[in-house]
């Protein structure tokens, strides 16, 4: 006899568990089945930076949470309905972000004095009735994995270790999901070991019929599927679309990739994506350092290859000097700065947006370059596009800057097709383009496009046009060493007219004011996008009038953004550093935006952000 | 009997070579129009000269062959040579130029440098590239001094040196370069002299046949800051009983007579003792095709700074697979596994695994 469903239009869960307990797994298997299920959805995974942090502590305690429903929603949710806590310190470490009445399920065979003491706790909260305004269900996730596995011809440490499919499977049931997809998940992973694969199967299965059969799960959940436009969607993280936006826009314009790059948290799933893309002719370089990384990049644009470097903020750092090479080259280059806590080492597995000023300042000299972001995991796929497309058009320097949240983030992302995407044209130069005074023709390497200012990409190997370039200034037209003071400040503003001129080719800035009389607006950049959308709906629904907008393109700002900040009266800027894109806008537009500023790691909470709102909103209409 | 002729890949072998027939190139196809602006006196304009005079014989059309520089006087290089050129950033050459040899198999890729871009802000990338054994040609001008920054020691100046940031002697010991060439394991390690262009230049040929990474140092005269270092080297006949000129299958000796000849020492080192004290079936022959560098690595140990003893000429020519090819072949073969890349194909990998339609509502 089946037990009751009850509809729900969202839900946020979190499983938590030691570093080693497979939640990331867990978490993302989960994630799949609300995908293809057709749920909207947002994930939010949280890890130590220790591959194998001290068991059973705090610090070794590593979450994935994810917020599914029957709507679009654009955040992983403020607060966890449901908690999966595999010991003492999964629970101690995520209670505070539970609301009263969350669900929580944990492991009590983990909940054993010693496992106790390590995180502090006197008594046993399981049991000493201090969760009573929560519901609990406390069972022994563990002991049940092993007692399913009885048969099975594996250690009791291997049986242990299936105790994250069993959690799995009882969610599954919980909220009404199928275990088929999983099965053929698992199947492909271990395929090999026969054995392995009958555990987790195994485990999966008795934690679905647990579910089922057990009294102390009395109903269960169904979250219908959310009505998404027609077309063929994926899930996906932020850190594999940059990846499919870098390979597909050097498809589209016939270019080969060449990435460039040195291993680095939370950037190095871009490497391995495009690593395993040589089919489609992608070609990675695994560097000896951050150096050499974006210089073999550089080294492939110079050679008519689409150059691609990848990083995270310490790594844009030692790239520095080749980014200035490769402004005063005019060559396309991408760099991909996926963003953590810093300054230095930081927090490496957490977010934060506090690379921008690095990216439009870190260099000697006056060196600009085009900075986009991207605003969500599924959005990296088009930021990345349009870096690609701005450099090879440019031929300058675009740094793309994502977020250790966006990279290990996912929601669904609906299939581009190749025919929708816009082409790339590389436009070599393959014959001269100028005369010498005595009247033989000859290349001019630094003779521009009259639009757009971009040099000619003249490529080895392309007869009778061999020339030298390099990072001495150059003279205006033919590329030559130039040290005259004329020359260098022609230089200078022509580098500086080609990047500010890009903000011809971008869509102007576009605000969402529904009813068009809102005195605030609320501007944000990268990936506070979902968070800020989530708040003003919620602000909005509380009766605030409030105008939202978001840049993609922080350098050049698009034209008309100094209009845009104008014509409202109050501009709240929400940024997870101290107030960057602030201090560019009020530098460059004189316009007294408000900052709101967080730095802990942590994407902000949409209601949090609500909060912000309504304040500025009523502070305004006193 | 060359290595190239026992069916080994040779340097150029994706390079088009000129067609039968074409205008012959000669020295002025590879010179620039650019002045010249080393010091009077510069070792550098022999090598230029050098190089300029060998390029033609390779058969491969100017605009396939490429200089990636660094920063110092030797780094000006490009400049001079009518080819496609980069003057880059300190150090960072060899990794540029990797980026240049992964992406174009069709170019033949030349590393301009010196013992301070090379060996010492651009340490870490000189020692990656002849271990992953890219198709680059390094030739790596040492002049044992910091030129363009006017005279501080450099990472191959000898303990001791005094110069205007070591008032007091520097204290540093320096590098070998051919040892740490050795040492990261390049396929073909020379050393030669700039003044002496009959050597040089069949150093080059051979490091131009070469497939993956050619290390050549180049003991180069700075006349202003370090002027004459080599002159024991130079002087016909203090050269005669200093340098042990290395020749393949050869003895390895030194003197007018070669009357000194290098021996084991019974220990991992090489001795020199007169001729007439040495069993004949000790006398040490070179073999730079050997696969194991100990012997190439004892043979540059032997100078000291004051040059009473150096080996010069090819220390080590072995055949590896070069790290670009490597990198191509896999491609390669997982696109001809694949099929044809076209908007099918990537909308495929996009795809991924597990899909969902949503249909119009």
């Amino acid at each position: 006899m089946s037990k009751p469903t009850q509809q729900l239009d969202q839900v946020v869960i979190r499983f938590a568990g030691d570093s080693g307990d497979g939640m990331q797994l867990t978490g993302d298997r989960f994630t799949s089945d609300a995908a293809v299920f057709g749920n909207d959805l947002a994930t939010l995974p949280n890890y130590p930076a220790e591959i194998r942090a001290p068991q059973g502590t705090i610090l070794g305690v590593s979450s994935f949470q994810l917020h599914i429903a029957d709507h679009h929603i654009q955040t992983p949710g403020d607060a966890p309905n449901v908690l999966v806590a595999m010991n003492p310190a999964a629970l101690k470490a995520n209670l505070g972000d539970l609301p009263r009445g969350a669900m929580i399920i944990a492991d009590t065979d983990e909940f054993s004095t010693r496992n106790l003491g390590k995180v502090g706790y006197a008594a046993n909260p399981l049991a000493d009735g201090s969760l009573s305004s929560y519901h609990v269900h406390a069972l022994g996730l563990t002991s049940l994995t092993v007692e399913a596995l009885a048969d099975a011809e594996i250690t009791r440490k291997e049986k242990e270790r299936a105790k994250n499919m069993f959690a799995l499977g009882l969610l599954l049931w919980l909220y009404s999901r199928p275990t088929d997809s999983t099965e053929r998940f698992l199947t492909s992973k271990f395929g090999k070991k026969p054995e392995v694969l009958a555990a987790n199967l195994a485990a999966l299965k008795a934690g679905y019929n647990y579910g089922e059969t057990s009294e102390d799960f009395a109903v269960h959940y169904e979250v219908a599927a959310a009505p998404m436009r027609a077309g063929t969607y994926r899930n996906v993280t932020g850190n594999a679309a940059t990846a499919y936006g870098l390979a597909t826009a050097a498809y589209k314009g016939g270019l080969r990739l060449v990435l460039g790059s040195y291993p680095i948290t939370p950037a190095s799933e871009i490497l391995h994506n495009l690593a395993a893309m040589k089919r489609v002719g992608v070609t990675t370089v695994q560097a000896e350092d951050e150096i050499a990384g974006i210089g073999v990049a550089l080294g492939a644009s110079y050679a008519g290859a689409l150059g691609v470097t990848t990083t995270s903020g310490p790594g844009l750092a030692l790239k520095t000097e080749t980014v200035g090479l490769a402004v005063t080259l005019e060559l396309p280059l991408v760099v991909v700065d996926v963003q953590r806590g810093g300054p230095s080492t930081g927090l490496p597995t957490k977010t934060e947006q506090a690379d921008l000023l690095q990216a439009m300042f870190g260099r000697n000299g006056e060196s600009p370059v085009a900075i986009i972001a991207a605003q969500s995991p599924a959005d990296c796929f088009s930021a990345a596009f349009e870096a690609c497309r701005i450099a090879v058009t440019y031929r300058t320097p675009v740094i793309l800057l994502t977020d250790g949240y966006l990279a290990n983030g996912s929601e669904p992302w609906r299939l581009p097709t190749m025919a929708e995407l816009p082409e790339l044209v590389p436009a070599f130069t393959t014959e001269p383009n100028h005369t010498k005074t005595d009247g033989t023709p000859m290349l001019a390497p630094y003779k521009r496009d009259p639009v757009t200012l971009a040099r000619p990409w003249t490529i080895p190997g392309t007869p009778g046009l061999q020339h030298r370039i390099g990072g001495i200034e150059k003279a205006d037209i033919t590329g030559e060493i130039n040290y005259e003071p004329d020359n260098h400040e022609k230089m200078v503003r022509l580098r500086q007219a080609k990047v500010d001129g890009i903000a011809a080719s971008i869509t102007p800035l576009d605000v969402d004011d529904p009813d068009g009389d809102a005195e605030v607006l609320i501007l944000g950049w990268g990936s506070t996008y979902g968070p800020i959308a989530a708040a003003v709906a919620e602000a909005r629904k509380e009766g605030a009038k409030v105008a939202r907008a978001h840049l993609r393109h922080l350098n050049p700002f698009p034209a008309n953004t100094g209009e845009v900040l104008r014509s409202y009266a109050k501009v709240v800027v929400p940024e997870m550093n101290l107030g960057q894109l602030a201090l560019l806008l009020r530098a460059k537009y004189l316009v007294d935006v408000t900052s709101h500023t967080a730095v802990r790691g942590l994407p902000f909470r949409s209601s949090e952000l609500a909060e912000v709102i309504v304040a500025a909103t009523k502070e305004l209409s006193k | 009997m060359t290595l190239t002729d026992i069916g080994m890949p040779h340097g150029l072998d994706l390079v088009p070579r000129l067609p039968e027939g074409a205008a012959p190139l000669n020295r002025k196809s590879f010179t620039s129009d650019q002045e010249v602006r080393w010091c009077p006196g510069c070792g550098d304009y022999a090598i230029l000269s050098a190089v300029q005079s060998f390029l033609p014989e390779l058969g491969v059309a100017p605009e396939n062959v490429v200089v990636v520089s660094g920063i110092g006087c030797s780094s000006r290089f490009p400049y001079y040579v009518d080819t496609y050129g980069m003057h880059s950033i300190h150090g960072r050459a060899p990794a540029i130029a990797t980026g240049v040899a992964v992406a174009r198999p069709d170019l033949s890729v030349w590393v301009a440098t010196g013992d301070g871009d090379a060996l010492s802000i651009g340490g870490n990338h000189l020692i990656h590239a002849m271990r992953r054994n890219v198709n680059l040609k390094i030739l790596l001008f040492n002049n044992e001094i910091y030129g363009l920054t006017k005279g501080q020691y450099s990472p191959t100046s000898p303990t001791g040196t005094v110069t205007k940031s070591t008032p007091t002697g520097s204290v540093d010991r320096p590098f070998n370069p051919v040892s740490l060439a050795l040492g990261s394991e390049a396929t073909f390690v020379a050393r030669t002299m700039d003044s002496d262009r009959k050597h040089f230049t069949e150093v080059l040929r051979a490091a131009a046949a070469h497939r993956g990474t050619a290390l050549i140092e180049i003991l180069q005269n700075c006349p202003i800051f370090n002027d004459g270092a080599y002159d024991v080297l130079k002087d016909r006949t203090s050269a005669q009983s200093r340098i042990l000129w290395l020749e393949a299958g050869e003895e390895v000796t030194v003197g007018a007579e070669k009357e000194t000849v290098a021996v084991w020492s019974g220990g991992s080192g090489i001795n020199l003792i007169p001729r007439s004290e040495a069993e004949p079936a000790l006398i040490l022959h070179h073999d730079p095709a050997a696969a194991d560098p100990s012997q190439a690595f004892a043979l540059s140990r032997l100078d000291d700074p004051a040059l009473s003893h150096i080996a010069m000429g090819i220390f080590r020519q072995v055949s590896a697979p070069a790290y670009d090819d490597g990198v191509r072949a896999q491609v390669d073969a997982a696109r001809s596994a694949a099929g044809p890349v076209d908007d099918a194909a990537m909308e495929k990998l996009l795809a991924g695994g597990d899909t969902w339609t949503v249909g119009e509502s």
